[in-house]
């Protein structure tokens, strides 16, 4: 017998689509459909949505789960489920694991992996160089075979300019996008933090902006002669929006994301060396803060990515300098994004969601990110008012390196479907 | 005598924190000891039979002896960890190595790191007092109390008077712990040397920048000298030794710049030739052993401060 799921008097939330309304949503055998027959109306599991927005499940296109190699921190299984509690339904993981992902056997291992742990979508990138090491071209073509939706060295910007230059080339050929990590590592030698006031208060060694934005500006320069898509990670200087804003107004095939804590927290957050606001790039100042937000209200950035990036707290507790970079954010990345654009009042919710669906989805030619009638049936239903407290401890992710833990935050989860298959029932995994 | 001190901390982490009345307790107490150490009168009970750690992950020779010092002038048994001796080498978390002191009956724990905030996060995962002898470019708070105890002995007051800092100051806990520490006892701060070692943004600390060095010498009641700091630039900050002698080193020329009646400071180590002419660092002018022989009761006033917060028991000081 078919599976079918009817989710009815919610307010559906469709922003590829251009739908804000109250009504049903249906799915046959994991695709959605425009209605169902009286005798798939009598079959289905009928879901009520009162007062609940339902919408495509979230798409981010950059998470770190650390299979094959670090899995202390994270595993397909762990990420996979704090990502649909997050009400992620598709994921795109970076290839910096151990052994890194320059080759199609480590691509096939995580392949394999997913299909036997993960409960939602998980799409592996490839690296873009072979080892991560800037030097030579890792096996695009070959890589695309395996299954990678993007290449991109993340963590380890390529610095040769003539690297970079036939790797976004070569990847044109085969229509994947280019993911660069913008960093500039002449200027960044040491750096743990944002250099700025706090920098030098603080007594530690800073991270100018400008790192990142020659990088931004270079990739802007490659991506206009060879006409390669070239997207920028987890953009955090109001100057790199800039030229990213000036490349679009020439149509230059250029893309940005922010993540979430970029555009919530600055470094003064740092004032107590904290090691969990401690990631690459680091917080910026207020002005870097808006300008993202000016960014992603016009379209400058495309997408919201949280660069969930697990540590364990051993790992993390120590002295500031030696602790690790990253994150992690997947859990409450909905709720603190409605809360800097949403309940803000700087977007609407519609918008908001856009940013975290198909925006993200388009940029890595994933099927996800919509309720179109035909695509896979991937849904979040969520209370966009819904006060909670994040609990790292609470959290379905193997580690609890996260910033916003104690904080009370607006917009919960209360389910998460794959392929018309329920995940998430707002506490608990289902899959 | 019978003064009555108060002070509420068991930690000096940084000098930031500290309000101007703290300041001055601690200096009502180095005075008591300084007073009692020019009658020979050389060992205070206060840490009787207690065990005071130093550990020291980063070289010191300065610091360390006179943390040495004032812990063994005040009875304290002293004993010195030193980067290479201690477990951190064999892959030993700072949590553990500090937990291990304490659980060995540590009665405080005085440390240097090249970390900047180490002291902070050692404060936290301890209960007994920690004391920072200097924490990578953050905060040496007991040499910028030292400072200003050798300042005020010879000014009375610092209510105006013009400070120049002049070196490395980017990479300077000395000069950070100073430049917050003076303004609060009513100095005003100049910060002075190359454009790369002293950025703009110390002004957001409240500190005048200059890169001109007649005009950061020639209204200066006093100009403290650092040393450049090979250890901690990454890439060179400017062209040479060589270049930053000829443009910023202190020679007698230029110490003709400065006041008359203005002195000479330096934390040490100094670089003789390099950033101060030896004849000057040896001159009348120079307060330099001063500050060393002042190192000894500031910190004995600290340690004895914070032990007995620690333990709650009242301050008493030498009569």
């Amino acid at each position: 017998m078919s599976h079918i799921l009817w989710i009815t008097n919610g307010r559906v939330i469709d922003p590829a689509n251009g739908r804000d309304a109250v009504g049903d949503v249906f799915a046959v055998d994991g695709k959605l459909v425009g209605s169902l027959t009286d005798q798939q109306q009598a079959d289905a599991t009928k879901v009520d949505a009162q007062g609940l927005v339902v919408a495509p499940g979230l798409v981010d296109i950059h998470v770190h789960f650390r299979y094959p190699g670090q899995t202390h921190k994270e595993d397909i299984s762990s990420g996979t489920r704090a990502a649909a509690a997050g009400g992620f339904t598709s994921v795109v993981c970076m290839p910096n694991t151990s052994p890194v992902c320059d080759n199609a056997g480590t691509i096939q291992r995580i392949i394999d992996k997913v299909s036997r742990d993960a409960v939602i979508n998980v799409y592996p990138t490839g690296c873009l160089t072979l080892g991560m090491k800037g030097e030579s071209l890792a096996p695009t073509g070959q890589l695309k075979a395996a299954g990678v939706v993007a290449m991109t060295d993340d963590g380890a910007c390529v610095q040769s300019n003539e690297i970079m230059r036939r790797a976004v080339e070569y990847a044109k050929m085969f229509d994947l996008p280019i993911m660069d990590h913008c960093q500039d590592e002449s200027l960044t030698e040491g750096a743990v933090m944002n250099e700025g006031e706090w920098s030098l208060r603080l007594g530690l060694r800073g991270w100018p902006k400008a790192a990142e934005d020659i990088i931004v500006a270079r990739n802007v320069i490659l991506s206009e002669i060879t006409g390669a898509h070239i997207h920028m990670q987890h953009v955090s200087s109001a100057a790199s929006v800039d030229i990213l804003r000036r490349a679009k107004d020439r149509g230059v095939p250029v893309s940005g994301e922010a993540s979430p804590h970029h555009i919530e927290f600055t470094d003064a957050k740092l004032a107590n060396y904290d090691t969990g606001f401690k990631m690459n790039p680091p917080l910026r100042s207020d002005v870097d803060r808006e300008a993202l937000i000016e960014g992603l209200c016009d379209g400058t950035l495309d997408c919201i990515a949280t660069d969930h990036a697990p540590h364990t707290a051993t790992e993390k507790d120590c002295e500031f300098d030696y602790a690790p970079f990253g994150i992690i954010g997947l859990e409450n990345s909905l709720a603190s994004t409605l809360g800097t654009l949403y309940h803000s009042k700087r977007l609407t919710l519609s918008e908001v969601i856009a940013l975290m669906t198909h925006k993200g989805a388009e940029i890595c030619k994933l099927d996800a990110g919509t309720l179109s009638t035909g695509a896979t049936a991937d849904i979040c239903i969520f209370d966009p008012d819904e006060a909670w407290t994040v609990d790292a401890e609470q959290f379905f992710s193997k580690s609890r390196n996260c910033p916003w833990h104690g904080a009370t935050v607006k917009g919960k989860v209360k389910a998460t479907y794959v392929a018309g298959k329920q995940v998430f029932d707002g506490s608990t995994i289902t899959a | 005598m019978s003064q009555s001190l108060s002070w509420n901390r068991k930690d000096l982490i940084d000098v930031e924190f500290l309000s101007r009345e703290e300041i001055e307790t601690i200096f009502t107490a180095a005075t008591a000891f300084k007073k009692a150490m020019e009658a020979d009168d050389n060992k205070q009970p206060y840490l009787d039979g207690r065990t005071v750690v130093n550990l020291f992950l980063e070289p010191s020779t300065r610091t360390r002896l006179a943390f040495e010092v004032a812990a063994s002038r005040l009875s304290a048994d002293t004993i010195t960890v030193t980067g290479a001796a201690s477990s951190l080498t064999k892959g030993e978390t700072l949590r553990d190595t500090a937990q291990n002191m304490a659980a060995l009956k540590a009665d405080m724990i005085i440390m240097r790191h090249s970390a900047s905030g180490a002291p902070h996060y050692l404060s936290e995962v301890v209960d007994i007092p920690v004391i920072n002898a200097g924490d990578g470019s953050h905060a040496h708070p007991t040499q910028a109390l030292l400072d200003a105890f050798t300042l005020l002995e010879k000014f009375g007051s610092l209510n105006g008077k013009e400070i120049t800092i002049l070196g490395d100051i980017l990479f300077s806990r000395v000069a950070r712990s100073n430049i917050i520490c003076l303004q609060k006892l009513g100095a005003k701060v100049t910060v002075a040397g190359p454009s790369t070692l002293v950025p703009k943004g110390f002004e957001a600390m409240g500190a005048t920048v200059c890169h001109d060095l007649k005009k950061a010498l020639e209204n200066a009641d006093a100009v403290m000298l650092l040393r450049i700091q090979h250890e901690r630039q990454t890439s060179t900050h400017f062209p040479s030794i060589g270049e930053y002698t000829s443009m910023f080193g202190l020679n007698k020329a230029r110490a003709k710049w400065l006041k008359p009646g203005a002195i000479i400071m330096h934390p040490g180590p100094i670089n003789r030739g390099v950033e101060i002419d030896s004849e000057l660092a040896d001159s009348e002018q120079s307060v330099i052993l001063q500050q060393v022989t002042n190192g000894i009761v500031v910190r004995m006033a600290v340690l004895h401060l914070c032990y007995c917060h620690h333990k709650g028991i009242p301050i008493e000081l030498p009569t």
